[in-house]
């Protein structure tokens, strides 16, 4: 049997794809540009600031802050790599942590399951209309964001209530206790990112959420269970947002009804500046790790300069956005051009 | 090198299916008011009527700017962070004058919807990252220029914009039935207007007629962004204060809705101007309603929640799958 | 090599009908293990039909298959793809970003305890499997980063890995160099040596008298030809796929009449070494005013590709278009309708009609300039100008409020027309406008392009139905692969000609009969 010589370089595929190992090491940082500006920030914030960012302590607090929109942006990598969007996280995040505070009172562990419960079953709810009821993402989860952030205020009477964790529950030390000097939280966080990881790229779950994303009906062509899929999707998501919502609450022994709001985009934003492209397939959870502390470390320098208000935080943030994905979407279109596409 | 794809199946024949779908929500918004005639105390009186006016008219008009961009199959998230640019704007150029004012505010909506509708036309951008880029910064830079404070605004000119009457209807209202009129008028008769459809229609067939795509389509973020903008002034008058950490916050959901329940359908290519203002109305109405029979806030985003899963429902294209 | 007495699959009276259309009609063919047998036939003949007929994406009307012996009906492509059926499509519907290894298994990766896929098992079994068919690569490397043709193996052994007893190839050399073809093929070879029955999908002549064993040919949704391909000539398989007796030969069979017609000399388009890499290579033409050139060719031969370059939809590498003498910069449709170019474009549904606008709207969608004073459109103008051309090309409508998507066929493709006259073209490129359309409306759009000849329109006709280039063309360009391969005039134009130059022996691949 003749064996196939491939050792001669291949016809170029579309667009240039790295070879050696350099060139997949490059060829990663040139889809995922969070990271070497990353890497740049830390080093721009090392030389600005010097002990006071680069101390352990500051580093354990930024990892902390940023753990909760670690774990809903994990959700939301899967979501967006498999071609959808979630819209609801803010709002489900703040209902888990209403849920965490209020049914503290029968016990540490109805604070873990009542959030943990309902926000999975509201996260299968938006999963089955999404999955078996085709309806689309964006509007089921609007819809979903309003539902959860009213059940927040309905269990805090309307808002005017804020419950509060007894002190005795030991729910609240998985907020506040520390494990090597890190917040539990973070730990919990670093967690859920390697199964997250585990599931995308070590299950077949996973996999085929990049084949869903990639072209619908070609997944289901190669007999991917796509409805099957969503559903599982958007329930996980849930079950997230639940996760963070008790974390938030168990670390301020409280469930204030107010948060989260536009924590949404933020994940959104986090998921994408780490090189996941919006329209799905492609992408992953690295990227997300590195836009999540790029977004925390920006905010974490802002605060160290103390005299400059927080908003820049949010001007940088959202100039970084903007300017990412005009970077994706330039190098997109080029490969769309040549290969004959009609483009704009 | 393809097939003739399946042609478009439009449901258009005359049935109850359609009747909802078409005409839903001017039927649910009978039924409320309906209601709400014999069922609420006080709800025809003049200083009700007034108020829920008020209410309405910024969501309103954000809403008509949001049917325009959604008519293009795009969509804008922005129009919050407008807002609170447009009332940090006023605070800014209060002192000098009124008008410099409202015309700064309504310079950053222009200068917002440029920048919007350029990374969409321009970068082809998908709609929700690129307007998720000044929804993130744009309220940061507006609280930068106010310092995070609230400003209040002492001025006889944007005082009478936020409580003088016409007629005995409040001028905000005024300003959004103008807009409303203005903006169907748009839509229905001018060449612009069949361009927003066509494009939103079928993207493919616009560029193969040789419209103007790319500057129609930075112009409907414009106008968002512009309107937007007057929106947050009309907030900053009627509150006589500017207060950029919450104005407009939540508004994109108001407006998405409206356009929404109102029968414009996300994918593009059909803007129901009176629809919108109907949708617009309709939540206001839920809201309030649910409010004065002590129904909570709450329960009010719970059935606002309901609704929109309703509406999109029926007005999925049958068939098309 | 002998054959099996028993087909692996039988289609038996296989019959689909969509609304308004049949796509297929009563089509009976049987796939033997062993074979290479290719399906073939214009678009719209029905041959996207039958391959989602067999692996399970839609359901017979009428008609059942039998996979070995049996009759089977399946719920969806899972269910096909278990009972041993794969498809492997024309885009590479892979994961370039998952390794090789991960995109052999989608969707039916190897796994452990809790669920978590076998690395390990999951890489040796594609390096195995790869190997079996002679392909040697590292399959951790991400699919990405190998070239197309192997991409495109490695597809096809995705589609046998599991235990496939039918294999169906739609397509696969679209996207392939010569010499990558002649790689495939060696594993299509190796997979009919292992008794797997394959049904090749293909347009391209030299590739069914190289691979394959038999052929059936599809038209209009009907089988009308099937047999081994050592039976049949080029020249016969050609005539066949266009729906030609090559023993007789008809007249008069269109509604066109070029004797009317007084082209001018000078050409008001002139295009010159139109060139898009993979696409279209050099090709150059003029048209005079009130003159028909029409372009011939096969499916995958460039005549869309030129048009569609010369309209500005999409981009040149290298080339010039020329109107009345000046020339077309800017290459986007804004400029090219400015300076008077229009495009009916191929596919109506998807890139002419506007569904959610009425018949109206459509008709006068570029018609802005026309219309509209200071942006405002006047609906007495348009009303005219509907008027006018609805009359003019009798387009049948019962309101013209209604939205477009409701029309036959045939009248949506009036109103397609209609709109490219409203901003007063001196060039058309009209490009299938026959296609899929009931056989009076044929003869009315093809009296219609006589008249926009007599006009004094410069003319551009692509049409897959032979009759029409012939009859209505005064030259006709032919191409193949991209290039023009033989030009026409006047009494040269004759069916048989153009059938002859198209089903020419290449150079490089002597291949008989």
């Amino acid at each position: 049997m003749k064996s196939i010589d491939v050792s001669r370089p291949p016809a170029p595929p579309i667009g240039e794809q790295p070879q050696g190992r350099s060139e997949l090491v490059l060829g990663f940082l040139r889809r995922t540009p969070a990271v070497p500006v990353l890497l740049i920030v830390l080093v721009v914030g090392a030389l600005a600031f010097g002990g006071s960012f680069l101390s352990a302590r500051n580093f354990a607090s930024m990892a902390v802050a940023s753990s909760f929109l670690l774990i809903i942006s994990v959700g939301m990598t899967l979501v967006i790599i498999s071609g959808g969007i979630d819209l609801s996280v803010g709002s489900m995040l703040a209902l888990g942590a209403v849920l965490t505070a209020y049914a503290a009172r029968w016990g540490s562990v109805p604070a873990i399951l009542v959030p943990l419960v309902v926000c999975t079953l509201i996260g299968a709810t938006q999963g089955v209309l999404i999955g078996k009821g085709r309806m689309p993402p964006f509007i089921v989860t609007l819809a979903g964001l309003l539902f959860a952030r009213g059940l927040a205020f309905k269990v805090s009477d309307n808002g005017n209530v804020t419950h509060v964790i007894p002190s005795g529950e030991w729910v609240t030390a998985l907020g506040q206790s520390t494990l090597l000097g890190v917040g539990l939280p973070a730990w919990i966080a670093l967690g859920v990112l390697l199964s997250g990881m585990v599931i995308l790229y070590r299950m077949r779950f996973g996999l085929s959420t990049y084949a869903l994303g990639g072209s619908e009906e070609a997944a289901r062509l190669m007999g991917v269970r796509v409805d099957r899929m969503k559903i599982l999707l958007y329930t996980l998501m849930g079950l997230l947002c639940g996760i963070a919502g008790l974390l938030v609450a168990a670390r301020s022994s409280s469930g204030l009804s107010t948060i989260g709001s536009g924590l949404e985009l933020k994940a959104i934003a986090a998921v994408v500046i780490g090189g996941t492209l919006l329209t799905g397939g492609f992408g992953g959870l690295t990227g997300t790790l590195a836009g999540v502390l790029l977004l925390g470390v920006i905010e974490n320098l802002i605060n160290q300069i103390g005299t400059l208000s927080s908003f820049y935080q949010l001007v940088v943030s959202g100039t970084f956005l903007i300017a990412v994905v005009s970077a994706q979407s330039l190098f997109a279109r080029r490969e769309l051009r040549r290969s004959g596409e009609v483009v704009f | 090198m393809t097939t003739l794809s399946r042609p478009a199946q439009l449901v258009s024949s005359k049935g109850a299916g359609t009747l909802i779908r078409e005409k839903g929500v001017y039927l649910a918004l009978g039924a409320l008011v309906l209601f709400n005639l014999i069922a609420t105390p006080n709800f025809a009186s003049l200083r009700n009527v007034q108020l829920q006016l008020v209410q309405v008219s910024p969501v309103v008009i954000v809403a008509l700017g949001m049917a325009l961009v959604i008519g293009t199959e795009g969509i804008d998230l922005s129009v919050g962070a407008t807002m609170a640019l447009a009332a940090s704007m006023v605070s800014l150029f209060i002192d000098r004058s009124p008008w410099m004012a409202i015309g700064m505010a309504l310079v950053a909506g222009v200068v917002a919807g440029l920048l919007n509708g350029s990374l969409v036309a321009f970068l082809g951008i998908q709609p929700i990252v690129a307007t998720l880029g000044l929804f993130v910064a744009g309220r940061g830079v507006a609280l930068a220029f106010t310092k995070g404070r609230l400003v209040e605004i002492f001025d006889p000119t944007l005082e009478a914009l936020g409580r003088d009457r016409l007629l005995g209807i409040p001028i905000s209202a005024v300003i959004a039935m103008v807009l409303g009129i203005a903006i169907a008028i748009v839509v229905r008769r001018t060449s612009f207007g069949r361009n927003i459809i066509a494009i939103g229609g079928n993207p493919r067939a616009a560029v193969g007629a040789g419209l103007p795509v790319r500057p129609v389509i930075v112009s409907v973020y414009i106008i968002c962004g512009a309107l937007a903008a007057l929106a947050g002034v009309l907030v900053t008058s009627r509150s006589a204060a500017a207060d950029p950490s919450f104005v407009g916050l939540l508004i994109e959901l108001s407006a998405i809705t409206a356009v929404v329940v109102g029968g414009t359908p996300l994918t593009g290519g059909r803007v129901r101007v009176l629809g919108t203002v109907a949708g617009a109305l309709l939540m206001q109405l839920v809201f309030s309603t649910l409010i004065r029979h002590d129904l909570s806030d709450s329960d009010a985003r719970m059935v606002q929640a309901a609704i929109i899963v309703a509406a999109v429902y029926f007005q999925r294209d049958r068939g098309a799958q | 090599m002998s054959r099996n007495t028993e087909p692996t699959l039988q289609a038996v009276g296989l019959t689909k009908r969509f609304p308004g259309v049949t796509a297929l009609d009563s089509v009976s063919i049987d796939f033997h293990a062993g074979e290479v047998h290719a399906v073939v036939g214009e678009n719209g003949a029905g041959k996207s039909t039958l391959i989602k007929l067999v692996n399970g994406v839609y359901r017979s009307d009428e008609g059942t298959l039998i996979l070995d012996g049996s009759a089977v009906e399946f719920a969806g492509p899972r269910e096909a793809w278990e009972a041993g059926i794969s498809t492997t499509f024309q885009e590479i519907n892979l994961q370039p970003f998952l390794s090789v290894a991960q995109n052999l298994h989608l969707g039916r990766e190897p796994t452990r305890r809790f669920g978590l896929v076998d690395v390990q098992r999951m890489n040796t079994d594609a390096t195995e499997l790869l190997t079996r068919y002679g392909i040697s690569i590292d399959v951790r490397k991400p699919l990405g980063s190998v070239g197309v043709a192997i991409q495109q193996m490695i597809a096809i052994v995705r589609a046998v890995s599991t235990d496939a007893k039918v294999v169906i190839l739609d397509e696969p050399t679209s996207s392939l160099e010569p010499n990558e073809v002649e790689q495939l093929f060696r594993v299509i070879r190796i997979l009919r040596d292992d008794n797997v029955a394959l049904l090749y999908v293909s347009h391209t002549l030299d590739e069914i008298f190289e691979i394959c064993d038999r052929v059936s040919v599809l038209r209009d949704g009907r089988l009308v030809h099937t047999g081994p391909v050592a039976e049949i000539t080029r020249i016969q398989l050609v005539a066949t796929m266009l729906g030609r007796d090559t023993t007789e030969v008809r007249t008069g069979k269109t509604a066109f009449n070029i004797e009317g017609r007084n082209p001018g000399t000078e050409p008001v388009l002139s295009v010159s070494g139109l060139t898009r890499s993979r696409l279209i290579h050099g090709v150059s033409l003029d048209v005079a005013a009130g003159e028909v050139v029409g372009l011939a060719g096969l499916l995958g031969s460039g005549r869309t590709e030129t048009v569609e370059s010369i309209f500005g939809l999409i981009g040149l590498d290298s080339g010039t278009v020329t109107m009345n003498g000046s020339s077309v910069k800017g290459g986007s449709p804004t400029t090219a309708v400015k300076r008077g170019i229009g495009l009916l474009p191929e596919d109506r549904n998807a890139d002419g009609i506007v569904p959610t606008m009425s018949v109206r709207d459509n008709i006068t969608l570029a018609a802005n300039r026309s219309v509209a004073k200071w942006g405002f459109v006047s609906r007495a103008k348009v009303n005219k100008l509907v008027d006018k051309y609805v009359e003019r090309l009798q387009i049948k409508v019962a309101d013209l409020n209604q939205s477009v998507a409701e029309l036959s066929g045939g009248n949506q493709q009036k109103v397609l027309l209609a709109r490219l006259l409203c901003f007063d073209p001196e060039a058309v490129l009209l490009d299938e406008p026959t296609r899929g359309i009931d056989v009076g409306a044929k003869a009315e759009i093809q009296g219609l392009i006589d008249e926009l000849a007599l006009d004094g329109l410069a003319v551009i006709l692509i049409s897959s139905e032979l009759e029409d280039v012939v009859e209505g063309s005064n030259r006709v360009l032919v191409l193949k692969d991209g290039t023009v391969v033989g030009v026409l005039v006047g009494d040269q134009i004759s069916e048989e000609s153009v059938m002859d130059i198209i089903a020419e022996v290449n150079v490089e691949s002597a291949v008989a009969p």
